[in-house]
């Protein structure tokens, strides 16, 4: 990974089309080290894949990334701001949907759309625009006045999704956005993640389902807190000589020592 | 045991049942709408038989598990459990059976050890007497055993309520999405136990949205918005795709998706890890180059079509596609 070599100075001044940058970006709780000295750059427009098993670490990492948490040692920029520096600044410019539905079940869709736009500065005019978008990409025209409580998970998951880039945000970060999810919606769902990568939306994804891993441009895989991998799916397989993701993420995971999240 | 347990049935139970469970009509309604969960849903599951419940969110499953454990009344049908009735026999029931519903919903403020202690000693047993079923989880926990269940993570949490829902030797096992959230390894540790268990003769009837967990069943159904879609050994259920798969790969794969779903011969086309599949009316050299032919045309690099096997994704992708209602 040749990100290690270049002095943070400069990261900040010539990283106009890098969305996520971190060097040696490290999280302890006491005497447990969560993440340990992750280095990673993700391009604008890229999807990036996030693996690990449960307790790797990845989502301490995130909530850095996100601005949530403190990082204890090391750098990281994102969307162009600093994390200990700028973390407000770097909640406007991302979106980000956790595994857990967020959204609010006894809001209709409309209320729901009208409610986070209005959270995020959005302008009424603007809100306008941006909400009839979402719901006709949704095809949701004649759902809008419906309890979200009422929607099947799929619905549900991909409704989240559009909230969290209703801003149009330089990222997005995807806490396993499809577990559960039928086969069919978790295809239209990463229909939606691609229409938002080639919007120029970074997207920044985990997953357990590693069939998904295949359609990220690259992934980095986390064992006990630090990226034992990180490269395209296809080089990955390669250096694992090996065809299938699952092997690749076996090898890897197999050696961890931690257990559960 | 089915045939011991099945002396004691009441009248309006199916009377020597030699299946572990066995489900009539089973239907099930929630609401003034009357919104259908479940839609006569009937199947048989075998003593010693795993046998999965396979579909997604909303697909009834678990109003299924919540009938059959007795802690929901079905709107119509019947089914029994260990030759029980699942409305008349209720009590036996809740005595042979172990679940472990999908929501974790052990006593968060006791420790692991209590709670294990708990669940033994409300069933008339102790630890001591079914060790040996739990040992291969338990020593995994026990090193946390004085923590408690609310403070654990996921993965263990997941391997204390399997624990508890063994520690009675229940005859059968109801599992409602133990693998949920879960990532990749700890989900094929979880199946070798699952394997272990029924060796132990235990019938397991387990949930997941998992399509490759599907595999690893003796027999599964798949399941869609309240109805069973098919029941079959996996193997049996994957050949039985009624069409040729091909699958496909090149530089731009969202590209491949798009342009070959409308192509002459091609039924449908969709992502399927590094590939995409490609399904045809008649697998044979001219399709093969049409494809090919076509990508190139598109400017793709890299491209490769190859001959492909159906899997139960497949089949259920197919099925969702068709429309079931």
């Amino acid at each position: 990974m040749k990100m290690c070599l270049f002095h943070f100075r400069e990261m900040e001044s010539t990283n106009n089309n890098l969305s996520i940058q971190t060097e040696k970006l490290t999280k302890r709780f006491g005497d447990f080290t969560a993440v340990n000295e992750i280095t990673l750059e993700v391009r604008k427009g890229e999807i990036f894949g996030f693996l690990g098993a449960n307790g790797a670490g990845k989502t301490t990492a995130m909530r850095m990334l996100c601005g949530l948490s403190k990082p204890t040692a090391g750098k990281a920029v994102i969307a162009g701001y600093d994390v200990y520096k700028g973390t407000e600044q770097i909640k406007k410019r991302i979106g980000y949907m956790s595994q857990k539905f967020s959204l609010y079940e006894d809001l209709t869709i409309i209320e729901n759309v009208s409610f986070f736009g209005g959270i995020y500065g959005i302008t009424s005019s603007q809100l306008k625009i941006n909400s009839e978008a979402l719901i006709n990409r949704l095809g949701l025209e004649n759902e809008t006045k419906k309890l979200v409580g009422s929607l099947p998970l799929g619905w549900k998951q991909k409704l989240a999704f559009s909230v969290a880039i209703l801003h149009q945000p330089e990222i997005v970060f995807l806490d396993e956005p499809t577990g559960g999810v039928d086969p069919v919606t978790r295809r239209q769902f990463w229909d939606l993640i691609y229409d938002a990568s080639d919007a120029g939306i970074t997207v920044f994804v985990t997953t357990h389902y590693l069939d998904e891993a295949e359609y990220c441009n690259r992934i980095s895989i986390m064992v006990d807190g630090s990226i034992a991998a990180l490269d395209t799916p296809s080089n990955l397989k390669k250096k694992f000589a090996t065809e299938s993701m699952d092997d690749v993420f076996y090898e890897l995971a197999r050696g961890a020592k931690r257990t559960g999240d | 045991m089915n045939s011991s347990f099945s002396i004691l049935n009441s009248p309006l139970s199916i009377p020597n049942s030699p299946f572990s469970i066995q489900a009539n009509g089973l239907t099930k309604w929630y609401g003034k709408e009357k919104t259908v969960a479940v839609d006569d849903v009937s199947f048989t599951v075998e003593p010693g038989e795993i046998f999965g419940l396979i579909g997604p969110d909303g697909a009834g499953k678990t109003s299924i598990f919540r009938m059959l454990t007795t802690l929901l009344l079905p709107d119509g049908g019947n089914a029994s459990v260990s030759g029980f009735d699942i409305v008349k026999d209720y009590k036996r029931i809740r005595n042979t059976v172990g679940y472990m519903p999908g929501k974790f919903s052990l006593y968060q403020d006791l420790s692991v050890e209590e709670n294990l202690n708990f669940f033994a000693t409300v069933f008339n047993t102790t630890i001591e007497e079914n060790y040996h079923l739990i040992e291969d989880i338990y020593i995994q926990i026990e090193p946390f055993k004085t923590r408690r269940a609310g403070k654990l993570s996921g993965g263990m949490k997941q391997k204390l309520a399997l624990c508890c829902a063994l520690i009675h030797k229940p005859a059968v096992l109801f599992l409602d999405e133990p693998t949920t959230g879960v990532d990749p390894v700890s989900r094929k540790e979880f199946w070798e136990m699952l394997k272990r268990l029924k060796k132990e003769g235990i019938t397991i009837l387990v949930a997941t949205p998992y399509m490759d967990e599907a595999n690893l069943c003796d027999r599964i159904a798949l399941l869609q918005s309240g109805k069973i879609l098919t029941i079959n050994s996996p193997a049996t259920i994957s050949a039985s795709f009624p069409h040729p798969i091909l699958k496909v790969k090149a530089s731009k794969m969202s590209m491949v998706i798009k342009s070959l779903a409308s192509l002459r011969g091609v039924i449908s086309c969709y992502g399927f890890g590094e590939y995409a599949h490609v399904v045809v009316e008649k697998e044979n050299d001219k399709i093969i180059d049409n494809i090919k032919e076509h990508l190139i045309a598109l400017n793709l690099q890299e491209i490769e079509v190859r001959k492909s096997e159906p899997t139960i994704e497949d089949v259920f992708i197919s099925f969702s596609r068709n429309g079931v209602n």
